[in-house]
């Protein structure tokens, strides 16, 4: 729509590649508050239908998508679409927590390991490389089996997995931080090593690290709804798109496939949306990027 | 060389080592009550207390983790890797088994989604922001954002369910005997998940292969090979393809710990025994050696695939084995004048 608005050709030509640019920059705010607005819609209305989607009603069940049931109901007349949004609340609070956690986990090691003694850095890098040598679902299944089950089970589990990545890339960006230039001229006007890290570096490492915070939504979402699904996370009682989704594989051969491709659907959605965010977030806040 | 091979055989062993620490650790804090777990619900609950405690005194609960996992170790170096208690058989004729069925699967996702994502990446790079590209991009964007157990679902209703044209599950027919079962029949029960583990690891290498090859497609040699009249298959042949194949490679061989995992979860909605299911059944069904296996095990492939890259660089890049050669040959010096030192 806005890029439709184009003026004639004859007049300020050389201004027109500034005004499309603030343009793309609006759009894309624009865009942010939407999806943000979408998540947190989302959350509150899981919150508030937690009650209903437990509601049976044996007089409609399995039935197929329809104007008053959009996404069908379930084997005991439950409604699927009341189901999806509050497992889906369900799963991007615990994406939420156990991201949050990851990612201030991921800052203080990458801090220790690029500014604390080496053998912390050494130590730190082979805990990196040792966590990244199991796959990712069998990790969370030796923990899921070492600290139980449950809603802080998987948030702890999703947690203390999640964070080597993030980890990786801060501590090289801190370690070339170290070097750059202007820290070393902080440190020759005398500045205070706090003070360096406060106003130096901290800027510096800031942008990638709420990039990597949100963009680790999606894996910590992810991972919640498969070991959701296998059966190590949130119990059978509480909603969740993976006990839905669990749920649905009984049914699937008697032709329901409403079940099953919905909430997939649903879930699919919510990744995407923290993945736009995540990734056009960095064209915002990194002062390098936000001409593109 | 030697010294190269002790060295990742050092790492390897260091590496198998920790991950069985680790293992044994979270297995150990695990607020699942051993001798309940073994016995079974029922049988606890009408057990006297003094049964349990005599249980739990001869299967060990009582004795430090150190120490178990001391016994352990030395069971594990003359391969006793304990008997599972689901499956009610040592656990590493089970581990075999499982991975012969597994490997079929994972051997053929990995082949697939690297070849096919190598093929997209280089397409989409060619036509770059033209209508095949974005295509491509979306493809994978979509594709990285997609849960593969509930792919795998989508497949069953869709391929099995109404079009009836595979299995609905497990790796052989049901009710035949085992002499019956061909190659066929074991290749189509294996296609539909791997074609699920494949569809979904394409996304990464075909984004990266993609990269790269718009970054080369922008080089000088490039262009002269253009201006010189060469084809595109020339081109790519010649001049791309072994500029890709590197980082693909390393991918897709990194690639090995997600499609492991990805067959945990593809494996138990396809109902197909193999590693992944076991893994599963034993993590709910608490069962230790058999899950503490199958975590070195993995941690071993993971560690084989990153190590064969490191090998393949050298057979691809000339530069990097020239390089890899001197420090070859210097070692081989070091080595000899040491030598000499202890004589």
């Amino acid at each position: 729509m806005l890029h439709t608005i184009s003026k004639p050709a004859t007049t300020a030509i050389l201004h027109q590649p500034h005004l499309r640019k603030a343009n793309n920059r609006k759009l894309l705010l624009v865009l942010l508050i939407v999806a943000c607005v979408l998540l947190v819609a989302t959350i509150v209305a899981g919150i508030f239908l937690s009650e209903s989607a437990m509601q049976t009603n044996f007089s409609q069940k399995n039935l197929g998508p329809s104007l008053s049931h959009p996404f069908g109901t379930d084997w005991m007349g439950r409604d699927m679409f009341t189901r999806c949004i509050a497992g889906l609340s369900t799963s991007i609070l615990v994406g939420l927590l156990a991201a949050a956690t990851s990612a201030l986990l991921a800052f203080l090691l990458a801090a220790v390991a690029a500014l604390g003694p080496k053998k912390a850095d050494v130590f730190i890098t082979w805990l990196i490389d040792l966590l990244m040598g199991i796959p990712h679902i069998i990790l969370l299944i030796l923990i899921s089996f070492a600290i139980g089950r449950g809603f802080w089970g998987i948030t702890i589990g999703v947690a203390i997995t999640h964070w080597p990545n993030l980890t990786r890339v801060i501590r090289a960006e801190i370690l070339q931080c170290r070097e750059a230039p202007f820290v070393a001229c902080a440190r020759r006007l005398g500045q205070s090593p706090l003070n360096i890290a406060r106003k130096h570096m901290f800027p510096h490492v800031l942008p990638q690290f709420i990039t990597g915070l949100i963009l680790l939504f999606p894996h910590a979402i992810l991972h919640e709804a498969a070991l959701t699904f296998l059966g190590f996370g949130l119990p059978p009682e509480q909603p969740a798109i993976g006990i839905i989704l669990s749920e649905a594989m009984g049914y699937l051969s008697a032709g329901m496939w409403w079940l099953a491709v919905f909430p997939g659907l649903a879930l699919i959605i919510v990744v995407l949306l923290f993945d736009l965010l995540g990734s056009n977030l960095r064209k915002l806040i990194d002062p390098y990027r936000c001409q593109e | 060389m030697l010294r190269y091979t002790l060295q990742q055989l050092l790492k390897f062993f260091l590496l198998l080592f920790a991950v069985s620490v680790v293992a044994f650790v979270l297995v150990s804090v695990s607020p699942i009550d051993p001798v309940q777990a073994n016995v079974g619900q029922t049988a606890w609950l009408n057990m006297s207390e003094a049964k349990r405690a005599q249980l739990s005194e001869y299967w060990g609960a009582n004795t430090p983790v150190w120490q178990r996992f001391i016994n352990w170790l030395g069971a594990v170096v003359q391969g006793d890797l304990g008997i599972s208690l689901r499956y009610n058989a040592p656990v590493a004729s089970i581990i075999a088994q499982r991975f012969a069925t597994s490997a079929v699967l994972m051997t053929l996702a990995w082949t697939f989604s690297g070849v096919i994502g190598f093929v997209l990446g280089i397409v989409a790079a060619l036509h770059k922001d033209r209508l095949l590209d974005r295509c491509v991009k979306a493809y994978c964007f979509v594709l990285a954002s997609t849960p593969t157990f509930w792919l795998a679902l989508v497949f069953l209703i869709v391929f099995s369910v109404l079009l009836g044209w595979f299995p609905l599950g497990f790796s052989q027919p049901v009710g035949v005997s085992s002499s019956e079962i061909t190659l066929f029949d074991t290749i189509h029960h294996a296609i539909l998940p791997a074609l699920t583990l494949s569809v979904i690891g394409v996304a990464n290498i075909a984004l990266h292969t993609r990269e790269k090859c718009i970054d080369i497609l922008q080089s000088e040699y490039l262009r002269f090979a253009r201006s010189r009249g060469e084809s595109i298959v020339s081109q790519i042949r010649h001049h791309c393809l072994r500029n890709i194949a590197l980082p693909a490679i390393t991918l897709q061989l990194a690639s090995i710990s997600e499609i492991f995992g990805g067959s945990v979860l593809v494996e138990q909605v396809f109902s197909y025994p193999g590693l992944g299911q076991a893994a599963v059944t034993a993590g709910l069904g608490g069962d230790v050696a058999l899950l503490v296996a199958i975590a070195i095990l993995s941690a071993a492939l993971v560690f084989a695939g990153n190590l064969i890259a490191n090998l393949l660089y050298g057979v691809i890049d000339p530069r990097i084995r020239r390089s890899g050669f001197t420090s070859f040959s210097d070692s081989v010096k070091q080595g000899g004048a040491n030598a000499s030192h202890d004589i």
